[in-house]
């Protein structure tokens, strides 16, 4: 139920746009949120539900590892 | 795109927490969460080093409360179209689910979201009712259709229900001692962080919002067990890519805009106060409930009990797994559900009975 996707905006037009899951093309409604072509949203049951910060998601990986090291030495 | 599935870095954090020596119970709130959990086997792999991780009332279409289903199947029945989710066809009512309805010739649409059913009304002349069921990842776009001028012969059922009160009803209730939360990552897009924090201050409760891939959920877990570990009580947030403490403003501003608070059952729980979403008066030409009243009338007046042997309610509060229900795949299938814990595929029924024979990916 609250499955979301990421996926990227190709286009808009007027409250919809047509973002690509990774290949498959859809349209989204975007009313409820602030996007633009070439932003990353969480797409859920046809609507843009929040923009996703591609740097944050490519740190995150790297935020886990310092997270860890971090506890290494605490441990 | 942006999976997390680092092998080297899970066994990093299992042996990490395994080293800790671990007693833990941690509840989530999620059919998502709960399917990465029981899909990667995490679940199994987590018990293992001590960590026992419950599925609270985190499934919409499983919380949603008989009398509610009933309210659907007799709109159905009276001949309106109704439209719903894939995963409330086979709810179980008292004389049989939407899909039996549909056998008996009543015209109910599976839709992917509200829009479909705002488009069916558009290119029919007759009456439609949406179900909306979900939380606040959900009943914001409910909210927007509502407030997008559809035509009148669209209404909505309003099921839906909010994510913290529910929360503070399992901390209430006591049931269950919980050493930390998990928060849904979807719901958290759209309400942010705050709406947790008065769990940490009333209750002491850890907690950590958490994404969806298998990596998220182990480090939401490694997270809420240092909190443990410190003596802390905060609410972290792992998904920080998508989870922002204010949420989604606008999509909140919408929702409060269509919906106020109201008291309402949910299934396994008595009466959760302020947990409901009912549509304001200014848009009841779009409230089901409005436009129904005199046939929902005889719906309102009985009272629904759950199937018999169904044991849902506790699953839903956490103090009972899919596996320890007598009926689970025997009397009780995915085919042939006896309760919603069975029939969606959020429901943790369904997921144990989809995945169990799956071993952790370790």
């Amino acid at each position: 139920m609250c499955l979301a996707v990421p996926a990227e905006v190709k286009s808009i037009d007027g409250m919809m746009a047509t973002v690509d899951f990774g290949g498959v093309s859809r349209t989204a409604n975007i009313s409820l949120v602030d996007a633009k072509i070439g932003d990353y949203v969480i797409v859920h049951a046809g609507y843009a539900i929040q923009l996703l910060d591609k740097e944050e998601a490519e740190k995150t990986l790297e935020l886990f590892r310092e997270m860890l090291e971090q506890e290494n030495a605490g441990a | 795109m942006f999976r997390l599935r680092d092998r080297e870095m899970s066994r990093k954090i299992i042996d990490k927490l395994e080293r800790m020596s671990l007693d833990l119970t941690l509840m989530h709130v999620c059919g998502t969460h709960q399917d990465t959990l029981v899909r990667f086997g995490l679940d199994s792999e987590f018990r293992r080093i001590g960590i026992d991780i419950r599925q609270g009332p985190g499934c919409p279409v499983c919380v949603t409360p008989p009398g509610e289903i009933e309210e659907i199947l007799a709109i159905a029945r009276a001949g309106v179209t109704v439209a719903v989710f894939g995963d409330m066809m086979k709810v179980p009512g008292e004389k049989g689910s939407l899909n039996d309805a549909k056998a008996d010739g009543a015209d109910v649409r599976i839709v992917f979201g509200v829009d479909d059913a705002v488009a069916l009304a558009k290119n029919n002349q007759k009456e439609v009712v949406f179900m909306g069921i979900g939380f606040e990842t959900t009943s914001p776009t409910i909210a927007a259709a509502i407030r997008s001028d559809p035509p009148t012969n669209f209404s909505v059922l309003s099921c839906h229900r909010t994510v913290p009160p529910a929360l503070a009803a399992i901390a209430e209730m006591g049931e269950i001692r919980l050493h930390g939360m998990i928060q849904p990552g979807h719901v958290s897009t759209m309400i942010g962080t705050r709406p947790y924090e008065f769990l940490s201050e009333k209750y002491k409760m850890p907690q950590v919002v958490a994404g969806f891939e298998p990596l998220d959920l182990m480090m939401g877990v490694y997270m809420l067990a240092n909190q443990v570990r410190d003596g802390r009580a905060e609410v972290e947030n792992e998904y920080s890519r998508v989870v922002h403490r204010e949420g989604n403003l606008t999509a909140m501003k919408v929702l409060e805009d269509v919906f106020e608070p109201s008291d309402v059952l949910w299934r396994g729980f008595p009466v959760i106060n302020g947990s409901g979403l009912s549509i304001r008066k200014r848009f009841e030409t779009h409230d089901a409930r409005s436009r129904y009243s005199d046939l929902l009338a005889s719906v309102h007046e009985k009272e629904f009990s759950e199937v018999e042997g169904c044991r849902c309610g506790e699953m839903l509060r956490g103090i009972l797994t899919s596996e320890e229900c007598p009926l689970f795949s025997t009397g009780c299938t995915p085919a042939n559900p006896l309760g919603p814990c069975m029939v969606s595929r959020e429901g943790s029924c369904h997921i144990s009975y989809r995945y169990r024979k799956k071993q952790a990916v370790r």
